[in-house]
Parts: C-alpha cells; structure tokens; sequence
C-alpha cells in the first residue's frame, strides 16, 4: 500500500469522525484506534525491507513548475516515528474512548485528534520539505484547536493560542530556511539533499538557514526560550497530553533536526547551538518539574527537559550520541504516555491531580500503582528497565565526547539526579504517605484508563530485558538514517563495572537524597525561584503580544479609518500621481487620435455617455443619478457589441441591471430627499480628483495601443484554446481553464461577499432585538 | 399586504422565470464553445428569481428556489473543488482539464469535462452570491 493512503486514511477517518460518533455514540471512540492499530501492523510489515534498505518512495506532482511534490519517503528514521505515533496513537484513542465519553463536543475532539495524527504521520513521511511543511502547519493548528478544546475556559484559550503563535512564528521562520535550503541545495526532496549536505554547508547562505529551520525546530520542540507553550498547554484533555508529549507534536522538532543532521549536521554552528539549547533546555525543565505541584505540570516540565537532552543529542552528532537519541527517544516516549495516561486516570477517578491533595492510594488503585512504579524506574533509569539503557549510553556519549566531554557529564548528571528526584516524588506523592481529602473516592480507575499504562510499563521493561528486540529491527535503521550510513550496534542491559555505570550510581544516590531532603530542598528552592526567576516568560510573551496588538491598533486607525469615500480618494490620488509621474518620466506621449476615422455610432455612443455623465452629475434626484449611470453602462455594452465582445456585453448588461434594481432597493430604505449638499470647497475637491483620475484613466487607454509587452500572451491562448481546453470561446477557456485557478479564488471572495452580507444586514439587527 | 404591483409585471416575472432559468442553462452549457458560461449563466438565473421577487415577494421567491440562498453557496464552491480535485485523482496536477465525450442518439455528441463541471461550480455560486445579497437587502425591515 502506498504511502500516501496511510496519510489519505487517518485524514478520511477524521473528517468521517463527527458523523461516525452521532451514529454508533460512546462506544466510537474504541473503534477509532482500529485504524492506528492495522497501521501499526502495517508499519511493523515493512520492518524487513527497511532494514535492507529497501527505502520507499513514493511521489506524485503538486505544482510542478515550483519543485513542488507531494512525495512520500520511508527510512529507518521515519518508521521510528510512524511506529511511535501509530502505536501511541492506538493507546491513546483506547483511552480517550473512555475518557471522552461523557464529552459533549466528542465527534469534534475525535476529528481534532485523527487530523492531527494524519498530519503527524505526513510530516514524519514527507520527503519533499514543502510537503513536510504542510503538515507541519496542520500539526500547529490541530493541536491549538485540541488544547483550547475547553473552550469556555479562558486559560485554554489562552494557552491554546499561545501554543499556535509561538509554533506559528516558528513554522514561518522554518519555511523561509526551507526555501533557502531547497535553493542552495538545488532540490526539495530530502533524498537529493541528503547526496548534496556538503554543497548546502559551504554555502554562503548556510548559517541564516540553519538558524531559521533551528527557530523552527525550536518552537515546536518547546526548547528554551521557546519552552514556557508547553505548560500552558496542559489545559488539553490529558489524552491529548499524553499524545503531544509522548510521539507527537514536540517531537517533530526533534525528528526534523534529526532528519536534516546529515544534511546540516557537524559544522560549529549547528552543534553550539544544538548544544546550548539543548542543556539550558534540559536543566531548565529538570530544575522547574522538581518545584511543581501539578501532576501534568511536572510530567510538562520533564518533557521539557527530555526534549532538551535529544536536541543536545543530535547536536552532539557522533554515532554514539545519535544511537543514545534513538534509544532516549524511545524510552521517554514509553515513559511519558504512560505517565500523563496515569495523570488523567487519577485526575478522572479521584478529581484531582494536585499532588498536595493526593497521597496513599496505594491500596485502594494496586494496579496503576505497579503500571505507575514500573514507568518510573524507567524514567529515573534504573535497571532493569529500558530507561537504564537509555541513560547508560547517553552517559557513554557525554563521556566520549571530543572536547567538552566533562561539562557535558556534569551537565546530564545534574539534570538527571533531579530527574530522579522527580520521578520518585511523583510515585511518592501520589501512591504513599498519608491520604489526604481529595474530591471523590478514590477507587482503581476504569479497565480503559489503565490498559495504556500497563502495555507501556510492560513493553519499557520488557525491551529493558531483551534489548536486542528492538536494536537490530528499529534503533539501528534509525541511527542509519540520521548518520547516512551503516551502524553497527549492541545493546546489552550490563555494560559491566566503568565510568558510565559509576555515574549512574551517582545520579541515582544523589537524586534519592534530593528526594529524601525534598520538603526543605523545595522550600529553599521555591524562596530561590521567587527571588531569581521571578520573569515568567509567559507574562512576558503575553505583554509581548498585548503591546504588539494596541501598537497595530493605533497604527491601522490612522491607515483603516473607516470612511469610504476617504479609501477611493487616497487611491485615486496615490495611483493617478503614480502613473502621471511616470508618464512624464518617460515622455513618450505618441497619442495618435484621428478624428476622421470615428464611425458616426460610435461618436453618437460617445455623445450619450458624455452627456449621461454630466447629467448624473448635476440632478438632484438621486433615482435619476442612478438611471443616468444605467445608461452609461449600457452604452458602453453597446461599444463591447460593436467590438465583438459579446461575452463581456452580456455580462455588463445583466450586471448593470442588477445593479439598478439593486441601488432601487437601497434607495427605497433612504430618507426620501436629499440631505444638505456638501460643501463648495469639498466638492471642488472632489471635482479635481475626478477629473485628474480620469485623465489618467484616458491617458492610459491610449498610451495601451502603443504600448506592446512582448510577447503578448493572447497569441498563446488563441492558439492552444482549442487544443489544450478544447473550447472556441476564447474568454471562456481563460477563465476555466488557462487561469482556472483565479476563477477559483474570484468566486470564494464571492461567497465570502456574501456571508459578509449576510452578517452585516441580518445577524447585527437580532442581537440588539435580544439585548433589547 | 394589498398588491402593489401591477398584474402585468407578476404574469411576465411567473414565465419569464422558467425561460430564463432554461435560458441560462443553456448560456453555461454553449459558454465553452460560444459566448456564455457560468458567471453570466449564473447572473441570467438570478435574475429570474430577482424578478421574481419584485413582483411578488423575496418569501415567495425563496420558495421557488430548489436550494436556500446559502446552500448555493456551498454547492458552488464544492462543485468547484471536485472538478478541480478529480484530476489529483487520476495522477495529474490540480486542475488538469479532462474530457469525455458522451454519444447522444440522433447522432449528438455532448462534450463534458472538468472546466464545464467548474463553470457549473461558478453558475450555482454567482446564482447563491446574488440571490444572498439582493434577498437579503429587500428584506431589510
């Protein structure tokens, strides 16, 4: 099956979602993860032909004459990534089955969440940076309708726009790169760039690209100083959560850094940057997720820090540090799902998730507490759990690093020991203790919310054990595709007594007594936070905003005051200076008017207009204005006829009728007389501007019979009319055919005229009835 | 409300509504060939039911019409995407032309394509951004 119905499918799918759910009601929700899940068996077939590097691709033309695919492209690194977000996306529709159903919006949430599955599934398969980019937008404003999903509340509308601006900015500067990329690289399919990486990184514009595609990766990844979106965007429902954290939207940063590592990778630039980030990233979040109270704010905040340590990763671009991505990519998105699922479960079955409210529901919920306690291992890296193999062969990286490998260390060791700390805080706070006097009774959460947890916290120990399950089908076709060749690579759950295992005994000691010392550890480090990080970047990014707004509001009075006649003056004025100004620069005036040739109808014709105009202008009465001006469209049909622009005759005409009857009917709902003339200075005013506007108009027309453009396009579409849009009417083609795609644009303007309409004359009128 | 109008106009608008309805039909069909096609086609059926509800009423007229004003609307700009997709479909770019040719008895041939099916899509939606905008301003209270 083709590549792109795997996309088609999930997006189909979505939009048959809100008919689907009024039919079959709360039970859809189940059926939906059919669909991730025959994908994901899908996915899992073509694991052979992937590790013999039989990639896939598959393409087919969008617009051609830009280099513009939809093409489709499956290695190593994109069916990591399809697995992740089918797999998770099975288990998350599993719980959102239960979680949503009493929704009232759940057709909608479940159109949300497939759109948004089906675009992240084409970003992680596109081939052709375009095409990657169109998902990667569907991706942005997906999510931002899925966190604002509780619309009423105004934190998630606030959040959810935050989300979409920040991600926005980023997705905008990313195009830009884009486009210099696919220009230095001659191409914007990933599989030519991929043979022209050294091209791209001697070129001259190679630093502002990798800055604008890094600004791009960034946001969405939410690394610092991009960060502060993703705890606001806790105000999703958690399936949403535990989607966008574990394989989804914040880690389309990571797999675009990844993707374009070979092509960008390895120069100064791209790993100092890589690298800052990346670490502030991650002490940032590790530092922030220990002083947070809220379950889905901490399990936020270790996000942060994940993603911080993959970007410092793919930064860190040695084959060791690339294998410890992969790995970690795989850990945490386990860990993370089951995590948020586990949030939700508690959220939903106790009515908190404030973990000073909750403590001791050991007994009461035995099983999300193992599923709970296994994940967590996981998470603080303790054998034998997957999560121990991730952060031993992160450490090897740090630690055979060329030049900065003992910084590096540091580093990962203190963002790791709060990560420690962090996770048994989690287990603690919410499983032992005493119970406090949380909202309802805690009872174990449905069979639904925990089936998510336990497949994760099984599968992360399972891989834990046997290693080699995943290293030869999955994590070594993904290092092979971010390193663009061959790996070899043996994962073992004991590397033995060295350096790496001794650093793991002391993050894992250190992080236990930052645990143990929590209650004074976070007293002081709340007083320091107070005291030192007082600027919440969202306040700041929301004063940003607000200033940005009321600066734009002051400056579109001034240019949008709202009076129309003042727009037709400026315009008049601004284009007819324009064209007089270059009129007589160029001075060449060659008007060539010779009276005698004029046909006696057509000067009589000119005669009607002449004096038509005049006349509307003088009367008094507006309907004879309006029938004067009737007249002079009629006429000038008249002259297309003559012409032999029948087409365009018939159209002025019925047009100008519509247009009587119309002004008739506006006329009808005025005062019955004319209201006081304007002034004499005004009118002279406005007399001149015509006049001069009018000129200009003449001047134009005449000047146009000289003027030849070559070559004139008219002789391409009387040529091919009949051969290429196998039409006579030569008008007729250009509007359907030739420039189709106009007409298009020209009649949803249309429409969109008329839903103005619409809401101008009917919907205002009915709230001031009610308000009334 | 008493008649305003004069019987005259109301018998002229009742047939003149199906003439210029077919008339348009056939404006938008020969528009490829000749001079016609979906916008003025489209103007010629609005016109039929704006006169229509000259002569009688914007309610009366409403009635006559086979979709509302809005679902015009909407039928044009769908017809208009599915005549622009159906190439996608087959492999070409958006908005590659294709043609049929359908054999009618009496030895007619009827040629049909994408860009006919289009200026169907602009018929419907200039019948609906019309009929929208000139029902609407007659019934302003």
């Amino acid at each position: 099956m083709s590549l792109i119905w795997i996309v088609g499918l999930v997006f189909s799918l979505a939009f048959l979602a809100p008919f689907i759910d009024k039919r079959l009601g709360k039970i859809s929700g189940y059926l939906y993860a059919l669909l991730p899940a025959a994908l994901f068996v899908l996915l899992i077939r073509l694991l052979p032909a992937i590790i013999d590097r039989h990639f896939i691709v598959r393409s087919i033309d969008w617009f051609p004459l830009l280099h513009v695919r939809l093409s489709f492209y499956l290695d190593g690194l994109s069916l990591l990534f399809g697995l992740l977000i089918t797999g998770m996306g099975t288990l998350v529709l599993i719980y959102s089955g239960y979680y949503m159903q009493h929704y009232s919006m759940r057709g909608r949430f479940y159109f949300y969440i497939l759109l948004f599955m089906g675009a992240m599934l084409g970003l992680v398969l596109a081939n052709n940076l375009i095409t990657l980019f169109v998902f990667w937008e569907i991706t942005s404003f997906s999510s931002f309708l899925l966190i604002g999903f509780n619309h009423e509340r105004p934190e998630a509308r606030a959040a959810a726009l935050q989300a979409l601006l920040i991600t926005g900015f980023g997705g905008l500067a990313m195009l830009a790169g884009f486009v210099l990329l696919g220009n230095v690289g001659g191409s914007y399919e990933l599989t030519d760039l991929l043979q022209n990486g050294a091209v791209v990184k001697s070129s001259k514009m190679y630093v502002p690209l990798v800055l604008l595609i890094m600004v791009g990766a960034f946001t969405k990844s939410a690394q610092f100083p991009f960060h502060f979106w993703l705890p606001g965007a806790m105000e999703a429902p958690t399936p949403v959560s535990a989607y966008l954290h574990s394989a989804t939207m914040v880690k389309a940063g990571i797999y675009l850094l990844a993707r374009l590592q070979p092509i960008l990778g390895g120069t100064d630039l791209w790993q100092f940057s890589l690298g800052l980030a990346g670490a502030t990233t991650m002490l940032v979040g590790a530092y922030f997720a220990f002083t947070q109270t809220d379950l889905k704010k901490i399990l936020a905040y270790t996000t942060i820090s994940a993603l911080g340590m993959l970007v410092l990763l793919v930064g860190m671009g040695t084959e060791l540090a690339i294998t410890a991505m992969v790995i970690f990519l795989i850990v945490h998105s386990l860990y993370k799902g089951a995590l948020f699922m586990i949030a939700g479960a508690i959220d939903k079955t106790v009515g908190t998730r404030d973990i000073r409210h909750l403590g001791g529901m050991w007994p009461v919920m035995p099983i999300a507490a193992v599923a709970t306690f296994l994940t967590l291992f996981s998470m603080a890296g303790l054998p034998p759990f997957l999560g121990f193999i991730g952060k031993e062969v992160i450490y090897d990286a740090k630690v055979q690093a060329p030049q900065i490998a003992v910084f590096l260390a540091i580093l990962a060791v203190t963002a790791n020991i709060f990560m420690v700390a962090v996770a048994f805080l989690f287990g603690h706070g919410v499983f032992f203790g005493k119970r406090k006097d949380p909202p309802k009774i805690p009872k174990e959460p449905a069979i639904p919310l925990l089936i998510g947890p336990a497949v994760l916290s099984v599968t992360s120990l399972f891989m834990g054990i046997y290693p080699a399950i995943i290293t030869q089908p999955l994590v070594m076709p993904a290092i092979d595709a971010v390193n663009a060749s061959p790996v070899d690579l043996h994962m073992k759950l004991w590397h033995g007594l060295n350096l790496v295992f001794l650093l793991s005994v002391i993050t894992i000691t250190l992080g236990l007594t930052l645990f143990f010392f929590r209650k004074p550890a976070t007293k002081a480090l709340r007083k320091f936070n107070q005291r030192y990080f007082r600027i919440e970047f969202t306040d700041l990014f929301r004063r940003l905003v607000e200033n940005f707004l009321s600066f734009t509001k002051r400056h579109t009075e001034v240019v949008q005051h709202g009076y129309h006649r003042f727009y037709l003056m400026l315009i008049f004025i601004v284009s007819s200076l324009l064209v007089w100004y270059q009129l007589y620069h160029t001075r060449g005036w060659g008007f060539q008017a010779s009276w005698e040739e004029i046909p006696f109808y057509l000067l009589g014709i000119s005669l009607l207009i002449i004096t038509s105009a005049i006349g509307a202008v003088f009367t008094r009465s507006r309907l004879v204005a309006i029938v004067l001006l009737g007249v002079i469209g009629y006429a000038m049909a008249f002259i297309f006829i003559l012409y032999g622009a029948v087409d365009v005759a018939i159209t002025l005409i019925l047009v100008e009728t519509l247009i009587l009857v119309l002004f008739v009917m506006v006329i009808y709902h005025l005062p019955g007389y004319m209201p006081k003339y304007s002034r004499p200075s005004s009118r002279i005013r406005d007399g001149v501007i015509a006049i001069v506007f009018g000129g200009f108009m003449t001047a134009l027309v005449l000047k146009a019979e000289f003027i030849k453009l070559s070559p004139p396009i008219s002789d391409y579409f009387l040529k091919e009319a009949f051969t290429k849009g196998h039409g006579r009417n030569i008008v007729n083609v250009i509007l359907v055919d030739f420039r189709g795609l106009d007409t298009m644009g020209e009649t949803v303007v249309l429409v969109i005229a008329a839903i103005g309409v619409i809401s101008l004359l009917k919907l205002k009128p009915k709230k001031k009835e009610e308000e009334e | 409300m008493s008649n305003p109008y004069s019987n005259i106009f109301r018998i002229a608008a009742t047939k003149l509504r199906p003439l210029l309805l077919i008339l348009s039909l056939v404006v938008l069909y020969r528009g490829h060939q000749q001079p016609g096609g979906g916008f003025i086609g489209g103007l010629m059926a609005a016109s039929a039911y704006i006169l229509y509800a000259l002569a009688f009423s914007s309610k009366e007229a409403r009635k006559k019409l086979p979709l509302s004003t809005s679902a015009l609307l909407g039928s044009g700009l769908a017809v208009i995407l599915v005549s622009a997709l159906l190439s996608v479909f087959s492999g070409e770019p958006f908005m590659t032309g294709m043609w049929t040719t359908v054999h009618l008895p009496f030895g007619q041939e009827l040629h049909l394509g994408t860009p006919v099916l289009f200026d169907l899509g602009v018929y419907l939606g200039v019948t609906g951004v019309l009929l929208t905008i000139m029902f609407d301003i007659i019934e302003i209270e």
